[in-house]
């Protein structure tokens, strides 16, 4: 390129070049401002989900494993009684409970069982089993940080999606109703 | 905004209301093996407070980490095995340092490329300053430039 013939097309685009690099930039990191820090992605998502194995809140003579995840989409949602935000969600599960194409399990982190068993006795009980595990034995394993979490699991048992913080309807619109459309697709249950 | 506000200030109230978290009830056989845990917890980001390490943060889940971490090397696993154990369950977001691969490529090399290039054109335009002809309007410009004169000295009287 010589520089001594410059046309005004070319000496106009020698301009733009500066302000094309910074508003790539700049928009870069406007992407990264409205990213929450709070939300780690989950190495888990594609996995199978770990094991796990804990009393029932409401059935001590019972546990809850995997077992309780076979052949069913469910959304294991992790929450607890001293969780502000679990109560935020409690009205939009109360309404998803009566769904028959995914089953809500709960898993009730770091609570004290009174506590806990009080909850649900007073708001209603969306889930169709609650696993107790007041000393974070599994939750390590789940790459849990928080409460509220929500995992996605496929017939498979593998974990397809894990959202965090309460689901409000924009992400349950948004996010998960369109995920379990697509697994119920994916892989029909038997007709109930 | 008001959400992080409001946990911060339950975490403070929470954090006031129960005992400190000290790490004086890991122990250990020789100082060498304490030294070690401190450099891995240190190493360790806390994900409930994400600017603390594990070895400092107050959070209950840094306490049930810094548990699982001191198991884990009782039980004579090597650094390396407890790494991988955790960042198998919360992603390298766990880890301080950054590892290097290609997903993090942008960021271990991108502000390097970004000198590089600038320092490319930078030498290049200094290169062609030195010596350079005072450069001339061509005949278009010129045009150009009397017209933008003609139509500044025409909009004062209007600007007013």
């Amino acid at each position: 390129m010589t520089d001594d013939k410059t046309t005004p097309s070319n000496s106009k685009l020698r301009f733009l070049v500066p302000l094309i690099i910074f508003g790539a930039l700049a928009g870069l990191l406007l992407f990264g401002l409205g990213q929450d820090p709070r939300e780690v992605p989950s190495p888990l998502v594609g996995k199978a989900a770990p094991e796990f194995k804990l009393p029932d809140l409401l059935d001590p003579s019972r546990t809850v494993s995997n077992a309780d995840l076979d052949g069913q989409i469910s959304l294991i949602n992790v929450w607890a009684s001293w969780c502000n935000a679990c109560r935020a969600e409690h009205g939009i599960l109360m309404e998803l409970a009566g769904r028959d194409d995914f089953q809500i399990i709960g898993l009730n982190w770091k609570d004290d069982k009174t506590d806990a068993t009080t909850v649900i006795r007073m708001t209603g009980n969306p889930y169709k089993r609650i696993a107790h595990d007041p000393d974070n034995e599994y939750g390590i394993d789940w790459g849990i940080y928080g409460a509220p979490e929500t995992f996605v699991v496929d017939r498979q048992g593998i974990i397809r999606h894990k959202h965090i913080g309460p689901i409000d309807p924009p992400t349950w619109e948004r996010v998960l109703a369109p995920l379990i459309e697509k697994l119920n697709a994916e892989q029909p249950g038997k007709e109930s | 905004m008001a959400l992080l506000t409001a946990s911060l200030m339950s975490f403070l109230v929470l954090a006031t209301s129960a005992s400190a978290f000290t790490l004086d009830e890991f122990k250990f056989d020789t100082p060498g093996q304490e030294e070690e845990f401190r450099d891995l917890i240190s190493k360790l980001r806390c994900l409930v407070c994400q600017n603390e390490s594990l070895e400092g943060s107050q959070a209950e889940l840094a306490q049930d980490l810094r548990e699982e971490v001191y198991g884990m090397m009782r039980e004579g696993q090597s650094k390396e095995e407890i790494l991988v154990f955790l960042t198998d369950r919360y992603g390298d977001f766990v880890l301080y340092d950054p590892p290097l691969k290609p997903s993090t490529y942008v960021l271990w090399f991108g502000p390097f490329v970004l000198i590089g290039i600038a320092a490319f054109f930078m030498v290049r335009s200094l290169m062609r300053s030195r010596g350079g002809a005072p450069s001339t309007l061509s005949e278009s410009e010129q045009q150009r430039l009397q017209q933008l004169l003609n139509t500044q000295a025409g909009s004062e009287d209007k600007s007013a």
